[in-house]
């Protein structure tokens, strides 16, 4: 099982603050196909993954338990 | 000190923590709530952050103004939740022996949070609100999906 984190308009727009998906051992890459093909209003392009609160790339694998954030362009300051 | 919080920022408290004996110049930022911004008339804003993670990453940046700025000191809180106009969103100190320094850690600083750190703001307007999707509120998400405001 993986926690999925929700922030800002993504949080509004899906409704709820986590979501949590049935894999283990998954790329980000495939995280994001995933996400994309389940939820037709996604498009993860600009979005960065965080995977246990530090920025991950495409290729890093995400393991049962981890806790993923979506993190769209950020607007702080 | 690096922290996000919901009450109002001390800016006294955040600079104390980077005065010393060796620091012959200190610099304050203070990011605040603009009324206007291209012409539209802001109500108030909302600021969200992903906590632990923008905590770890106001941190980070404070290492790396260690590592850019041997001897220079830096403090960030950055506030969450509802502000009006004219309130401190993000207070930042640096400090140093001599003033350049100072200066320009200070000015990484809020550049890097404009970059890397999990926090987003929500503009209230009369007729509507509107999560910005960058710092330089060029991206917005009306239909879900980024729109590129050609400026």
């Amino acid at each position: 099982m993986i926690t999925i984190l929700l922030f800002a308009h993504l949080r509004e727009q899906f409704g709820t603050r986590e979501l949590q998906i049935e894999e283990s051992a998954i790329t980000v890459a495939n995280l994001r196909q995933q996400l994309e093909a389940k939820y037709e209003f996604l498009d993860t392009k600009s979005i960065m993954i965080a995977v246990n609160e530090e920025f991950a790339d495409d290729e890093d694998v995400i393991q049962a338990g981890d806790t993923v954030a979506l993190i769209p362009p950020v607007s702080g300051g | 000190m690096f922290e996000i919080i919901e009450s109002p920022i001390s800016v006294q408290e955040v600079t104390e923590q980077v005065m010393h004996r060796n620091a012959g110049a200190v610099v304050n930022f203070i990011g605040t709530v603009r009324e206007i911004t291209k012409g539209r008339k802001t109500l108030y804003l909302e600021y969200e952050a992903y906590v632990p993670m923008a905590k770890a990453k106001l941190e980070q940046i404070g290492k790396e103004i260690d590592e850019k700025w041997p001897g220079a000191k830096s403090a960030i809180v950055h506030r969450i939740g509802r502000l009006e106009i004219g309130e401190a969103a993000v207070v930042i100190a640096t400090s140093s022996p001599h003033r350049a320094d100072a200066y320009e850690a200070n000015r990484y600083a809020i550049e890097r949070i404009k970059e890397l750190v999990p926090i987003w703001k929500k503009e209230h307007w009369e007729d509507g609100e509107l999560w910005i999707g960058n710092q330089q509120g060029t991206i917005s998400y009306e239909n879900s999906k980024p729109e590129v405001n050609e400026e």
